[in-house]
């Protein structure tokens, strides 16, 4: 007895295809870019200047000099891991490049280089902490933190005999410096910061390693679960510690343009800095436990505290309530990308 | 392979800076040799003594610097032995000035600016038979704390005369930048320009990040285009909204309270109108020098009242002869 047996097509549901839309919205980074077109939308409306191109730029370079760091902690934020000390860690880096150029009176680029290897070297030393103590990395970098603090005020006023740094407007290198790390492009009679490029293109490439190369899958494994990452044959301790060598890079690049764009630096600043960078990475979709996000995410979340501090500005507030919007701003984004990713999870 | 690729790369990294350390800035840099001139002179022939600093100064503010220049400057003359301490937060502040009183100091200086949080501790110190000087903050409750002397600027005189500075270039419609929000004496600076100039609008910004502290300048100013001049509360808020002006091509003029060295050069060029200095380094040595008086003879200056230090308007044709000390951190 032969039979044609008519299967009726079963397909896996791990390998179907999905609804589009609803692949879409299973994405990282889509609540937050709802919280952030109802901001603008929000701002758009109770503000004329909010929507003219020079404010637009001005609220971009507000959001560029948390998104730029935003990059660097969201991709750690993926690989399950938290760095406190991010905020004064840009000023030790702007502090190492002037102090040094300015103390030994040579060309500022040199500065610049020795910041970089200063920058990934904390980014390195937090990291092959980690690994070797096992210790929470909340710990650890609160540690680097307060000694980072410490660090820059005795060694400004050892070196310098202030708290500030000396100006190095004048010295050799540092007008070249400022057109790389502090200028502007005149985009349609609208003068735009580089800040903004350099943060567009940090996220394009942040992106590209996580969703396109070996290392980005390293990543999202060592944040999704360490011990099976490790058994899989991934590098687990590489992959941490250039995480934190890539948030060093990330306070590179912003510590350049603080001081390049005001010559000199004050010594105590950037302390409370890393929350805003960490918001940011949580505002656009990474999970504080790791394993899930995405650089984009990062990126948006640093838009919509760009908007949200700006916007109440344009908007002509009382002050006084200022640091209340923000919050309440912060806490109605954040709700809102919860509910659009549970939707998408239902589904 | 990979190890080799790596060393190379650290190799690089540090052999790199020391190649271009002959590449010396022909500009700039630090001075060869800046010079001294301070402590140089006869020393108090009295016993030594020791008298304790504290303040409120937040880590890294330029402005504690010069407090304090001036007051090692008089340390250094009437044989005292410094001790500096500070703590931004009231109740810390307290416990350094128990601290003093277990080091059985001489005298204590202090600043008054959370004067309800050191009320416990300042009465133990005048029970323990210390004499107390305040200076900087907390004029108004000097005296009933125990103080025999207050120096300082008064904050609201000194915004008044901002705002009458003002008012004589013309101008009317201020932004005045505070960088802390709720920081009483920056509040009080504000109220004063607001007295003399009713348009005055008051702006916050995130003082511990100078890249907020330029786009939000930037963003007020284009929200609010018929402002003609913003004032900002510390000299090097002041350079960084300054240049937040410049780029976003506003005409508003830009005026500031204390001083340091760039500053006074940039009013000496006129691009900054003026500066209320309350003369920091006055504040520094004479709260240590009155300490000094009071043990060498039981004296007490000023009368019962505050001796002030401010507020003095640094305006161009003042700006030169202040610059010359604001680059040796006295000004």
């Amino acid at each position: 007895m032969t039979q044609t047996l008519t299967r009726p097509p079963v397909v896996d549901e791990r390998v179907g295809r999905r609804n589009p839309l609803q692949k879409l919205l299973g994405r990282p980074e889509v609540g937050a870019l709802v919280g952030a077109i109802v901001l603008f939308v929000f701002f758009a409306s109770v503000s004329q200047t909010f929507i003219q191109p020079n404010a637009f730029a001005t609220v971009l370079y507000g959001s560029s000099t948390i998104g730029i760091m935003a990059v660097g902690v969201s991709l750690l934020m993926i690989g399950g891991e938290f760095d406190l000390s991010t905020g004064v860690a840009v000023i030790s880096s702007a502090l190492t490049a002037s102090m040094f150029s300015w103390y030994f009176s040579v060309n500022v680029w040199v500065g610049v280089v020795l910041a970089l290897v200063v920058s990934l070297g904390i980014g390195y030393i937090n990291g092959w902490i980690l690994m070797k103590t096992k210790l929470p990395s909340f710990i650890v970098t609160l540690a680097t933190f307060l000694m980072l603090t410490g660090l820059n005020l005795g060694l400004t006023r050892l070196i310098g005999g202030g708290v500030s740094s000396p100006s190095i407007s004048t010295m050799d290198g540092f007008a070249s410096a400022q057109a790389v790390f502090s200028s502007s492009v005149n985009i349609g009679g609208v003068e735009v910061k580089n800040t903004v490029f350099i943060w567009i293109v940090l996220v394009a490439v942040a992106s590209w390693v996580l969703l396109r190369t070996k290392v980005g899958n390293w990543i999202f494994a060592v944040g999704g679960d360490e011990n099976a990452a490790r058994a899989v044959g991934v590098p687990v301790k590489a992959t941490k510690i250039g995480l934190f060598m890539a948030v060093g890079f990330c306070g590179w690049v912003l510590g350049m343009h603080n001081l390049f764009a005001f010559d000199a630096v004050q010594s105590g600043e950037g302390v409370g800095n890393e929350f805003l960078y960490i918001i940011a990475a949580v505002i656009g979709g990474c999970l504080l436990t790791g394993g899930y996000g995405s650089a984009v995410g990062g990126a948006v979340g640093a838009f919509i505290f760009g908007m949200a501090n700006k916007g109440i500005v344009y908007a002509q507030w009382n002050p006084d309530w200022f640091k209340f919007f923000l919050g309440l701003m912060l806490l109605l984004a954040t709700i809102v990308n919860l509910i659009v990713k549970r939707r998408a999870e239902l589904k | 392979m990979k190890t080799l690729s790596w060393r190379k790369a650290a190799l690089m990294a540090a052999v790199v800076p020391m190649l271009a350390l002959s590449a010396c800035s022909s500009t700039g840099g630090k001075p060869v040799d800046a010079g001294s001139n301070a402590g140089s002179g006869q020393v108090a022939t009295t016993d030594r003594i020791k008298i304790a600093l504290i303040t409120h100064a937040a880590p890294g503010d330029t402005f504690w610097d010069i407090v304090r220049k001036g007051a090692e400057e008089a340390s250094a003359k009437d044989n005292v032995e410094l001790l500096y301490t500070s703590d931004p937060e009231g109740g810390r502040q307290a416990q350094l000035i128990e601290q003093a009183i277990d080091q059985k100091v001489d005298g204590i200086a202090v600043t008054l600016a959370k004067p309800d949080a050191l009320k416990d501790a300042l009465k133990k110190a005048t029970a323990a038979g210390i004499p107390v000087v305040s200076f900087n903050a907390g004029e108004s409750v000097s005296a009933q704390l125990g103080a025999f002397t207050h120096f300082g600027s008064n904050e609201k005189l000194a915004g008044a005369a901002a705002g009458d500075k003002l008012k004589a270039e013309g101008l009317q419609h201020p932004i005045c930048v505070i960088q802390e929000q709720g920081h009483v004496g920056l509040e009080a600076r504000c109220a004063g320009v607001k007295e003399k100039l009713p348009e005055t609008e008051i702006l916050y910004v995130a003082g511990t990040d100078m890249t907020q502290v330029s786009s939000t300048v930037t963003a007020k100013l284009q929200a609010t285009a018929d402002a003609d001049s913003i004032i900002g509360l510390g000299a090097p808020f002041t350079l960084t909204i300054l240049k937040a002006v410049t780029s976003a091509g506003s005409k508003a003029k830009v005026a500031s309270f204390d001083m340091n060295a760039d500053l006074a050069q940039k009013i000496s060029d006129g691009e900054i109108l003026f500066t209320i200095d309350q003369q920091p380094w006055l504040q520094g040595y004479g709260s240590i020098d009155a300490l000094w008086q009071n043990k060498r003879g039981g004296f007490k200056i000023g009368g019962g009242q505050p001796v002030l230090t401010g507020p003095t308007v640094v305006d161009k044709a003042a700006a030169s002869a202040a610059l010359t000390f604001a680059q040796q951190g006295v000004r």
